[in-house]
């Protein structure tokens, strides 16, 4: 119990740079995410063909591999990024916006057809059909994948355990190491930490899905 | 693209100019990727270093680097997927089934034991395995895949069990199966069926997480290709690495590709979902 104690600044450091790579690459991951969901809904083939290249290739990789990439592969063609949270977070955010393009499309897709061709039979244009019918019926199916697309990547951080970054995960691993006869209590204790964010996280995503089910 | 939700289906003079403005940028798309390769082969990229591909140096065979990679690196990967998948796949059905009781008692533990398993990292739980029961590292990289997908697996479960018909249940119950019998002999076999598609697709991401045994130390595919560059040297990475990104592909789209295929066959076998299940999950 002594070493869970005396471990709590430690704990509350990895904690810090967990929830860093998660907010930081989420809000990138959105922004390119959304972008490339765009693009795969564009009336050009040709942008259609770019995203889902990058969409398919992106989501049949391993992370660990998209990492390996930055950190490993990178430097050898002549770029260097610097150790630590700069390759993990540009790593996360090319491997989430892949999953976040996935829910916005399907998003979009699951509004029925009939509602923009009624839209536009009451005389609505492109624009108006966009903001008053479509996007507002999209947004809501898409929250809640979203919400988990957000999830996995605030699991999918601990990844940057094997590259020399000190989040949880990887506070766990040398806590564990440190401290031989506390190893369960230790990593208990890292995995509340998780669960911390999971956990409410996930219930949103529930109960923003049974409201998005109960008012169609 | 007609029939979208976006937009009107295009006439034949919007066609005419999509389809020019497509050419366009797809010209412009190929040039970038030219100034890509070019300027990537002023840094040196194109040069000798794929040979370590067809004839590596340092009295190796190119059969010695893709036997490696092949049958010792996608071998190790797939026998770590292929001893979880099964293990996940039964634990989940114990969940699923707990998970679904009439009684609160035994519901409650199995929705904390999923929520808390889902919850966690699978890298968290190989370090669980790892370092808090000392188990091996292939056996960690095994412990981990089973009981994070096992949760997962239980939630698509269950999410077959409520869209199955009730009437199922039902004529299982009038013609005197016991609770326990109806759920083996009819409900079990058809949302397994039913959610085949699913289960293929999360055996994929099984088989990508098992690359984090890269990370505790079990010799799969990416540890196997971190090998050949450091005996090869630096400039061997970028091979290497494309030829895993494609045996990668490869493998993950052909499952993908099963899936999507028995999704088709399947759809006309089973009794109608109650709704549809994009939404009831």
């Amino acid at each position: 119990m002594d070493a869970l104690i005396d471990s709590i600044p430690r704990f509350v450091d990895g904690f810090e740079m967990t929830l860093l790579l998660a907010v930081v690459s989420g809000a990138l991951s959105l922004v390119l995410g959304v972008v490339l969901a765009a693009l795969r809904v564009a009336p050009l083939r040709s942008l259609r063909v770019v995203a889902t290249v990058y969409v398919e290739t992106v989501r049949n990789t391993p992370l660990t591999l998209v990492f390996i990439f930055y950190v490993f592969v990178l430097p050898t063609l002549g770029f260097v990024l610097p150790l630590g949270r700069v390759p993990a977070i540009i790593a996360l955010t090319t491997y989430t916006s892949a999953f976040v393009c996935e829910a916005v499309r399907s998003g979009i897709n699951s509004v029925s057809t009939g509602q923009a061709e009624a839209a536009r039979a009451i005389g609505l244009g492109t624009v108006a059909t966009l903001r008053l019918v479509v996007l507002p019926q999209a947004l809501r199916s898409v929250v809640p994948p979203l919400i988990n697309v957000l999830i996995a990547l605030t699991k999918n951080t601990s990844v940057a355990a094997g590259f020399a970054v000190i989040e949880l995960t990887s506070t766990g691993r040398s806590l564990a190491r440190d401290n031989p006869s506390d190893v369960l209590l230790l990593l208990g204790g890292i995995a509340v930490c998780y669960l911390i964010i999971t956990i409410p996280a996930g219930l949103a995503a529930g109960a923003v899905e049974r409201r998005v089910v109960f008012s169609r | 693209m007609s029939g979208s939700v976006l937009y009107d289906a295009p006439g034949p003079r919007t066609r005419r100019i999509e389809r020019l403005a497509s050419i366009a940028l797809a010209v412009v798309i190929v040039a970038v990727l030219a100034w890509l390769v070019v300027s990537l082969a002023r840094r040196g990229v194109l040069d000798d270093r794929w040979e370590v591909l067809t004839d590596p140096p340092k009295q190796q065979t190119a059969s010695d680097v893709w036997r490696s990679l092949i049958v010792v690196g996608l071998g190790a990967t797939l026998r770590a997927a292929v001893v979880a998948a099964p293990l996940a796949l039964v634990l989940a059905l114990v969940l699923a089934v707990l998970r679904t009781s009439r009684f609160a008692i035994v519901r409650r533990p199995a929705v904390v034991v999923i929520e808390v398993l889902r919850g966690m990292p699978v890298l968290l739980m190989m370090f669980f395995g790892l370092l808090g029961f000392g188990l091996s590292s292939f056996e960690a990289v095994v412990f981990g895949l089973t009981l994070y997908n096992a949760a997962i697996i239980a939630e698509i479960l269950r999410a077959g069990l409520i869209a199955l018909p009730h009437g199922q249940v039902e004529a299982g119950i009038s013609i005197g199966l016991t609770r326990g019998q109806t759920l083996r002999i009819i409900e079990l076999p058809q949302v397994v069926q039913l959610m085949l598609p699913s289960l293929i697709s999360q055996f994929v991401v099984l088989l990508k997480d098992s690359s984090l045994g890269f990370i505790v130390g079990y010799g799969e595919l990416l540890s196997v290709m971190k090998n050949n560059y450091s005996f090869f040297g630096d400039t061997s990475r970028l091979p290497l690495f494309v030829v895993v990104v494609g045996i990668y592909l490869v493998v993950n789209i052909t499952l993908s590709r099963i899936a999507v295929y028995t999704q088709r066959r399947l759809s006309s076998r089973i009794a109608t979902p109650v709704d549809d299940l994009t939404v009831v999950r």
